[in-house]
């Protein structure tokens, strides 16, 4: 396949391997923020091919994983009122909440669907005029732009029976709460490729000159991630902290104007609880002034702010990069995908579920 | 939706009251009768379901393999199949996963009132189709209607039975140390035949499904003197699936080589756009077989006379330890876990 063989070719991957053995002289500890980074690392075994005393941190780029649990139960309880229609994609069927999960309002009967589009949401909305569509909108700047849309639409139509349950959630403050916070531990960033396709890179200069931390915009083919690590690691060694661009052929310094310009009009900067981590100031989006009609908890409450159940689950240091999936004393007993503990475990994008999926228990113990 | 414009009735069909099923249609009463006589009999119809007795008798010798399978796919109908022939492949490849021949079925419908009769028929007509291509007769059967809300359209029960050709048993226990992994042909399709339809969408060329039946190809290898130690057929849950239940019922480990286990280039696209792993994609025409590996390569040319497995080939090998694990070597050179599919196959977010 175009676009994806040639970032998977193994003897680039082990030129690159190469060339980032002999560009390292001490240990170096790197985090990848997306959590798709973090499944392609594992499955191809990509940690596995670098250097002893590099070290991939897994970071909280995981937008399912971070939803607070007030916001999963808010969407249960929109779910189970008469005469409503819930659209989500599908990864946030399984997320637990306070009492149960979104797959179990279903079985209740909770009209839920799986939808593959925002805009799909939409076709539904008009299909049903009698009864209210939410659309539960999770997901970092990446989905920001077709939900934005899929808001601005129905409002252009005067869809009055759709509204949205926003949880959108932002990297970049996510990352400065990491390099803020007093045991971090981070040296360098491998930024979320997509997230900077749509929102470029300027906005990451300022955080790498203030926290001297080199930023590269890395994509998410083996290739890209290795590539993204010799670029990091070139720079932690000649002692220089600059945003670099490794994912070119996807990623403009300015970002997709056209999709900023929607989610500015639609959105506007909130400040967001993330799940095992805690509040973080201008870290989502909910909607604008001029939208707060489609907003969801304008007509079916507010989400009740709620405190995370008593758990074992460090979900929380594995989402900041302090401890890894298998650190966990319940990785692989107490907690596995059919009985997860934290949502780590649940998404196909969390860090605990893709080392139990490609490492299984005893080889990612050993 | 897909119509089949070149397929002839069996016979001429009278006119029916109603073009719908109603509850009547289950009653046991005259518009039951009727629906037999007019959709029902005239495509399945044989000198033992003919003689309309409460069951079929049956004459049959040597070790019998026996099976059953329930079929709830929705949409009834996408590209390269429907609900009707899968009823039929689906047991009769149960069937030939024992080594044997499926000869007789039996077909239980469970209908929902409001289904256009039309929609049955085609449902038939398809079925009479595929036991015509699998050489089975359908010699007893039964029909349900159940109200509006109560059942997705269209439900399908079939059971089976065959006779074993095979002189060993081939079961999970009979998997060793060594064997050699052969899958039979490329996979994922049916998987992503369906859940293109059912969500509606639009590939550039419709993907479609594999389902076929298996037996000819499996019979072929055993009359070729092949020592098959274990067949298994891929469906839900993929080849994933499969090979972990392998594993574990043979204490053993399944070592894979990621770059020889075959996806068609459009297969692999759907799936990294709706991020699936190929491996746990459902099919319905192909199979696993585990052999001694030095009985590869014959059973491999075996294999490949056969149109629907002509892209056999071996995927991987069965290693003594550690036992019930299947991994999967990355072409990068890294190794991962394989590992069954936790819930149901939910499609990522970004």
């Amino acid at each position: 396949m175009r676009f994806r063989d040639e970032y998977r070719d193994p003897e680039a991957v082990q030129k690159l391997v190469g060339a980032i053995a002999r560009a390292t002289t001490r240990p170096w500890t790197l985090m990848e923020v997306c959590g798709g980074q973090t499944h392609a690392i594992i499955r191809y075994g990509i940690d596995e091919l670098l250097p002893a005393g590099v070290t991939l941190v897994h970071g909280p780029g995981c937008p399912v994983c971070v939803t607070p649990v007030d916001h999963v139960d808010k969407a249960i309880e929109i779910a189970g009122r008469p005469d409503t229609i819930l659209c989500s994609f599908g990864d946030m069927l399984r997320v637990p909440g306070t009492n149960g999960d979104l797959l179990g309002a279903k079985a209740r009967g909770a009209d839920i669907r799986i939808v593959y589009s925002p805009l799909d949401a939409l076709v539904i909305a008009r299909a049903n005029p009698s009864r209210e569509v939410i659309f539960y909108a999770v997901g970092f700047e990446t989905t920001a732009p077709a939900n934005a849309m899929a808001v601005y639409q129905a409002k252009r139509e005067g869809l009055r029976n759709f509204s949205m349950l926003a949880s959108h959630v932002l990297v970049p403050p996510a990352m400065r709460a990491i390099l803020s916070a007093p045991r971090n531990r981070i040296q360098a960033f491998l930024a979320a490729g997509h997230v900077c396709t749509i929102m470029g890179f300027e906005e990451y200069e300022p955080m790498a000159a203030e926290f001297h931390v080199p930023i590269v915009i890395t994509g998410f083919e083996p290739l890209d991630i290795l590539e993204g690590v010799h670029l990091a690691i070139r720079q932690l060694e000649e002692g220089r902290a600059e945003v670099e661009n490794q994912y070119r052929r996807s990623v403009r310094r300015l970002g997709n104007e056209p999709a900023q310009e929607i989610m500015r009009q639609v959105f506007r900067v909130v400040k967001r609880r993330w799940r095992g981590i805690g509040e973080i100031a201008e870290s989502g989006l909910g909607l604008a002034e001029d939208y707060r009609g489609f907003d969801a908890e304008a007509r079916f409450g507010a989400v009740v702010p709620r405190e995370e159940p008593a758990s074992e689950c460090i979900s929380g240091l594995v989402l900041c990069g302090d401890r890894k999936p298998t650190q966990c004393p319940a990785f692989g007993t107490r907690c596995t995908p059919d009985h997860p503990l934290g949502v780590t475990m649940v998404s196909t994008e969390g860090a605990c579920a893709a080392y139990h999926r490609y490492r299984g228990v005893a080889l990612a113990a050993g | 939706m897909i119509r089949d414009e070149t397929f002839e009735p069996a016979c001429p069909v009278p006119a029916t009251a109603t073009d719908m099923v109603q509850l009547a249609h289950g009653s046991g009463g005259r518009a039951m009768e009727q629906l037999l006589d007019t959709v029902f009999r005239p495509a399945f119809g044989n000198p033992l379901l003919d003689r309309r007795h409460d069951g079929a008798r049956l004459v049959l010798s040597g070790p019998l393999a026996f099976t059953t399978d329930s079929y709830v796919v929705q949409p009834l109908f996408f590209p390269g199949g429907d609900i009707g022939s899968l009823a039929i492949n689906g047991t009769v490849n149960d069937l030939a996963m024992c080594g044997a021949r499926a000869q007789y079925l039996s077909a239980g419908f469970i209908l929902e009132e409001g289904l256009a009769i039309e929609t049955l028929r085609r449902v038939v007509r398809s079925m009479q189709h595929a036991a015509a291509q699998a050489g089975v007769a359908i010699v007893t059967g039964d029909l349900k209607v159940v109200d509006r809300g109560k059942a997705d359209q269209l439900f399908i029960n079939t059971s089976g039975m065959g006779v074993v050709v095979a002189r060993e048993a081939i079961e999970p226990q009979r998997v060793q140390a060594g064997d050699a992994v052969i899958l039979s042909g490329d996979i994922g399709r049916h998987g992503i035949a369906v859940m293109a339809t059912r969500e509606g969408l639009g590939f550039e060329s419709a993907i479609a499904t594999d389902c076929a039946p298996l037996t000819e190809p499996v019979l072929a290898l055993i009359a070729a003197g092949v020592d098959v130690h274990c067949l298994r057929d891929l469906t839900r849950g993929g080849l994933a699936s499969a090979l972990c239940e392998i594993a574990e019922t043979a204490g053993l480990s399944i070592n894979l080589v990621e770059r020889d286990i075959p996806v068609r280039e459009d297969v692999r696209s759907a799936c990294e756009l709706l991020g699936l792993d190929p491996l746990h994609v459902a099919n319905e025409g192909r199979f696993v077989a585990f052999v001694p590996p030095g009985e590869a390569p014959r059973a491999l040319e075996v294999l490949r006379r056969f149109a629907v497995a002509e892209g056999a080939t071996v995927i991987g090998e069965v290693a003594p330890a550690p036992a019930g694990r299947v991994t999967c070597r990355s072409p990068i050179g890294g190794t991962h876990v394989v590992d069954r599919l936790a819930g149901d196959q939910l499609p990522r977010i970004c």
